[in-house]
C-alpha cells in the first residue's frame, strides 16, 4: 500500500503545517504499515507535502487530466530475502503497484521502474529480477515504459530495492471512498489471508519453520475487473490489505467512515498453515500482510452477486463475504465469534513480532 | 504466561536423539524432546506434544481429552451437544493421520 | 487444529456459558483470578467477558513475566548490547518493552545487535554461527520457559561454547501468589491456576492456597472452553463450601508435573535470596539465578553489570493493577500518557498485559451501543 494524500488546490498563503509526528527516530515500526506508519504519513509525510492533513489517505491519488481522471501511485519494495517461495521482489513491485492502481478502480496503463543496487550483488540475481518484472508486468499487461537505476555501496543496501511508479485510466462514474460507505454494507474478501507474510518470516528462516507455503503475489486486476463489470456503482471502496493485514485495513476504513466494522471470525478464510504458524507465534492472520488479496466494500443488495462476480473470476475462487458494516462502534473493527462474543481488532502496532508469552 | 500448542510428532532426527520433528496443522518444526524422552512409555510418531519455545513440555492425553469432551457436553445434556461430540474422535487410525492435521 | 479446535466448539462454548449462569449466585459479587497472562489474552482474544454473567469479575494476576520484570533489569540487559561485539538475544515479547533509554528495538534502531529469537536453542545457535561474537540470551519466563533455558545451558556446556550466556530473569510462579495472598487488600474468592506452568511443577505446590487461605484453585487449559470449564469448577467448590486444587487440564498437566524438566532447573538454577517484581516489590526466594557451576555461561558474572534501580513513573500504578487492587482503566495513565503503542508499563506491552487487553476491551466496551451477534 502506497499512501498518498489526495491532492487539493493549494491556498493563496499555505497555513503552517500542523506537525503531529513526535518520535524522535525512525523505528522499523514506521515502515510496518500499521499505527505507526500512519501517523508518521498523517503527522509528517502529508503535512509537509502539501496533502490536507485529514484528507483520506488511499492507496493511489486520483488527478485530473483534460476531463479524465488518472489514478498515480508508487510503492516501493525491500524485502529480504529477495526470492521466496511463490516470488520474488519483481513480481512484487509490478503486482504492488497494479493492485494499488486497480483497488482505486484503474486499469494500470504504464509503469516507471526505479532499481537501487547494492555494488557486489551478481548480475544474475538482477537477471532473475529483471526477468521477474518483464514476466509480471506482462501478464498484468501493462507496459515498463521507463525507470532509473542507482548503485550505492556495498552494505548500504540490502541487495537491491525496488520502487515502481504506476498510472491508470480510471472508468467515468467510478466513485471509491470511504465516504460512499454505508452501514448494511458488506466486506468481501478475495481470497485466504496472511500466505505472503507468513511465507516471508518463515523463508528468512529466524524462526526455523518449515510448511508448503507460497506468497500470493499476483495482480488482483482481473478479479476487480470482474467485480467492477458486474456490480459498478454498488462498489463502494477497494483496498489491497498488504502490510498491517486485514485488520490495519478496515480499521483505517473505520476510522475514515466514521464507521464500525464487524468480521465474521468463522467466515475468514486462513488456509491450515498460516493458522497452524500463527498459533506457534503467537500471530494474529489479520495483521499479516498480504500481496495478492483485496477487500471490497459492497453495497448489502448486491453482495451475493459481488461474490459470484469474484468467485467466476480467475484467482477468486476462495472469495468470502467476511463482514458487514455498522454504525456503532464507530472507528472501531470487531471480530464475532460464533459463539457470540466479540473481540477488537486494533490496528497492527509496531512489527507483527513472534510472541511466547 | 507461556504460549504452548500441541503438535504432532512426525519424525525422529537420525543421530540427533534430542530432536523430533512436530507438525502443526502443516507446519514443521525440530523441537527438543529432553524433558519427555527418559519417562516411559517411549515416545512415538503420532504422539501428541505440547510445544513451548522450542521444546516438548508434556504428552497430550487422549482419555483425558476424550473425558473432558464428555463432561462439557454433560454439562447441559443437550442433544445437539452430545451429537457434536460424536463428531470427535481423538484417536485416529494410522491410514488417515495425514488429512487431520 | 487437533486438541485446538474441539476446545473452542460454538455449542459447548454457548452450553458451558449457560451453566456457569445458572451456578452463579444472584446477589454475589465473584472475584476470580487467572494468574497467569495466558489466560488474560485467552480471555481478551476469544471475548469471554461477553458469556460471563456480570457478577463474574476477572482480575488479571501477575503470571505474565515481562509485565513484572522491572524497568532497571531491561536497562541491565540492555547496557550488554552497547558492546559491538555482543549479540543480545530476547523473545519478540521482550522486544517493544520500554527501558529508560528505550526498548530494545529502539536499541536495534540506533545500531544495536538485538535480535529476537524464537528458542534459547535459536540464541544457542547463532553462537556457534558466529565464534567471535559473544551471544547473551535475556531469558524471561516462569516454570514453563525455565527448563529450555536449563537445557539450553546444558547443551552450551556440553558443546563447549565460550561465547555463549545467559541474563537470567526467571521467576517463580508460587512466592508471587502468596504475595497477593498475603497483600492486605486481596479480595480474590479463587484462583484459575496457570496450566503451562503447571505442565512443570504439577498440581501440589497450589495446595497450601486451599489448605492455608480456604481458596479454590482449578489449574486450567488455554482454550474457551478450558477456561469456562474451570469456572464451572470453581463455582461448584464454591457452591459447595469446598476450597481444593482441581486439575481442568489434565490432557496436558500431569499431577506431578515434569520429573525432567523439575531435575534440569535444580541442575541449573538455585533460587535468589530475593528479587525485586515490578509493583510487587522485593519478594524472597522468587527467582532463579545461574549455579556456581554454569557460572561461565552467567552473564550477571560475565560482564559488569549496571545493577540499576528503575523506579517506574510515579504516576503509573502498574503495581496495583498486577496485585488486581486496580483495574488498569483506574490508572492515571491509562490510555493517555500509556498506550501500547506508547506504552510507559510493561502491562501495556505484552498482549498478556492486562492493560494492553484492557485497552481494547474497555474502549469497545464504551463505544459499542448494541450486543454484535452473527
Amino acid at each position: 500500500m502506497s499512501t498518498v494524500a489526495s491532492p487539493m488546490t493549494a491556498p493563496d498563503v499555505a497555513p503552517p503545517p500542523a506537525i503531529r509526528f513526535r518520535d524522535s527516530q525512525i523505528e522499523m515500526a514506521h515502515g510496518a504499515g500499521g499505527r505507526a506508519s500512519r501517523r508518521l504519513i498523517e503527522g509528517l509525510v502529508a503535512p509537509l507535502l502539501g496533502g490536507p492533513l485529514l484528507a483520506p489517505l488511499t492507496d493511489a491519488a486520483v488527478v485530473e487530466v483534460n476531463g479524465g481522471r488518472l489514478a498515480m501511485t508508487a510503492d516501493s519494495f525491500v524485502v529480504r530475502p529477495l526470492r521466496f517461495p511463490g516470488g520474488s521482489i519483481g513480481d512484487l513491485a509490478v503486482n504492488g503497484t497494479v493492485n494499488d492502481l486497480a483497488v482505486s478502480g484503474a486499469t494500470a496503463v504504464a509503469l516507471l521502474v526505479t532499481l537501487v543496487l547494492e555494488a557486489g550483488l551478481p548480475t544474475s540475481v538482477l537477471e532473475d529480477e529483471l526477468r521477474a518484472i518483464a514476466e509480471a508486468a506482462r501478464r498484468a499487461g501493462v507496459p515498463v515504459v521507463g525507470g532509473d537505476t542507482k548503485v550505492v555501496e556495498h552494505g548500504k543496501a540490502d541487495g537491491m530495492y525496488v520502487t515502481t511508479a504506476g498510472i491508470g485510466a480510471i472508468e467515468p462514474g467510478v466513485r471509491l471512498c470511504a465516504s460512499a460507505v454505508r452501514p448494511g454494507d458488506r466486506v468481501l474478501l478475495s481470497g485466504p489471508i496472511g500466505d505472503h507474510g507468513i511465507t516471508i518470516l518463515l523463508a528468512r528462516g529466524d524462526v526455523d519453520l518449515e510448511a508448503d507455503l507460497r506468497s500470493d503475489t499476483r495482480s488482483v486486476y482481473p478479479m476487480v475487473r470482474a467485480l467492477m463489470q458486474r456490480i459498478g456503482d454498488g462498489v463502494h471502496w477497494m483496498r489491497d490489505p498488504t502490510r498491517g493485514g486485514v485488520a490495519s485495513a478496515l480499521n483505517e476504513l473505520a476510522a475514515d467512515a466514521r464507521l464500525g466494522v464487524v468480521l465474521f471470525e468463522d467466515a475468514l478464510p486462513v488456509r491450515d498453515a498460516v493458522r497452524g504458524a500463527c498459533e506457534l507465534l503467537g500471530l494474529d492472520p489479520l495483521h499479516i500482510a498480504n500481496e495478492g488479496q483485496f477487500l471490497a466494500v459492497v453495497a448489502p443488495e448486491r453482495a451475493e452477486e459481488a461474490l459470484e462476480a469474484v468467485r467466476d473470476a480467475p484467482g477468486g475462487e476462495g472469495a468470502m463475504l467476511v463482514g458487514e458494516v455498522r454504525a456503532e462502534p464507530a472507528r472501531t473493527v470487531l471480530a464475532a465469534s460464533a459463539y457470540g462474543s466479540a473481540r477488537v481488532v486494533d490496528m497492527l502496532v509496531g512489527d507483527p513480532l513472534p510472541r511466547i508469552c | 504466561m507461556c504460549l504452548a500448542i500441541p503438535g504432532k510428532i512426525v519424525e525422529f532426527v537420525v543421530g540427533q536423539p534430542h530432536l523430533a520433528v512436530i507438525e502443526v496443522s502443516g507446519v514443521r518444526r525440530r523441537v527438543n524432546i529432553d524433558l519427555l524422552r527418559d519417562e516411559p512409555p517411549a515416545l512415538a510418531i503420532g504422539d501428541w506434544v505440547l510445544i513451548h519455545v522450542g521444546f516438548a513440555m508434556s504428552r497430550i492425553g487422549v482419555a483425558e481429552a476424550e473425558e473432558q469432551m464428555r463432561l462439557l457436553a454433560m454439562l447441559g445434556e443437550d442433544r445437539l451437544a452430545m451429537e457434536e461430540l460424536e463428531g470427535y474422535r481423538f484417536t485416529e487410525p494410522p491410514a488417515r493421520a495425514e488429512e487431520i492435521a | 487444529m487437533k486438541f485446538v479446535d474441539e476446545f473452542r466448539n460454538p455449542t459447548l462454548i454457548r452450553q458451558a456459558s449457560e451453566e456457569i449462569h445458572r451456578l452463579v449466585e444472584p446477589g454475589h459479587h465473584y472475584r476470580l483470578m487467572e494468574v497467569c497472562g495466558g489466560h488474560t489474552h485467552a480471555i481478551y482474544r476469544f471475548a469471554l467477558e461477553d458469556v460471563l454473567p456480570d457478577n463474574i469479575e476477572l482480575v488479571h494476576g501477575p503470571g505474565c513475566p515481562v509485565c513484572v520484570l522491572p524497568m532497571g533489569r531491561v536497562d541491565d540487559g540492555l547496557s550488554l548490547a552497547r558492546d559491538p561485539n555482543v549479540i543480545l538475544t530476547a523473545f519478540g515479547d521482550m522486544m517493544r518493552v520500554p527501558g529508560r533509554n528505550g526498548s530494545p528495538l529502539e536499541h536495534k534502531a540506533r545500531g544495536a545487535d538485538v535480535r529476537m529469537v524464537y528458542s534459547p536453542l535459536d540464541a544457542l545457535k547463532l553462537a556457534e554461527q558466529h565464534p567471535d561474537r559473544d551471544v547473551v540470551f535475556f531469558a524471561i519466563g516462569f516454570e514453563t520457559t525455565a527448563p529450555s533455558t536449563a537445557l539450553t545451558l546444558q547443551r552450551a556446556r556440553m558443546l563447549g561454547l565460550e561465547n555463549f550466556s545467559v541474563f537470567c530473569n526467571h521467576v517463580t510462579i508460587i512466592p508471587a501468589i502468596r504475595a497477593i495472598l498475603d497483600s492486605p487488600d486481596m479480595r480474590v474468592e479463587a484462583f484459575i491456576g496457570p496450566g503451562h506452568v503447571s505442565t512443570v511443577i504439577g498440581c501440589r505446590p497450589y495446595e497450601f492456597i486451599c489448605r492455608d487461605y480456604g481458596k479454590p484453585l482449578v489449574t486450567s487449559g488455554f482454550e474457551p472452553l478450558d477456561v469456562l470449564q474451570s469456572i464451572v469448577m470453581i463455582l461448584r467448590q464454591l457452591r459447595d463450601g469446598r476450597a481444593c486444587v482441581e486439575n481442568q487440564y489434565a490432557r496436558v498437566v500431569p499431577w506431578e508435573g515434569n520429573r525432567p524438566a523439575l531435575r534440569a532447573m535444580a541442575e541449573v538454577f538455585e533460587l535468589r535470596p530475593f528479587f525485586e517484581w515490578r509493583g510487587l516489590g522485593f519478594i524472597s526466594q522468587s527467582a532463579l539465578a545461574i549455579r556456581e557451576e554454569f557460572a561461565e555461561f552467567d552473564a550477571e558474572r560475565r560482564f559488569r553489570m549496571p545493577g540499576v534501580r528503575v523506579t517506574d513513573p510515579k504516576a503509573a500504578q502498574c503495581g496495583e493493577v498486577l496485585k488486581g487492587v486496580l483495574k488498569p482503566h483506574q490508572c492515571k495513565l491509562f490510555g493517555r500518557e500509556c498506550t501500547p503503542e506508547h506504552p510507559v508499563g510493561a502491562l501495556m506491552v505484552s498482549s498478556e498485559g492486562a492493560c494492553a487487553a484492557y485497552y481494547n476491551f474497555a474502549l469497545r466496551k464504551s463505544a459499542a451501543a448494541e450486543p454484535v451477534g452473527v
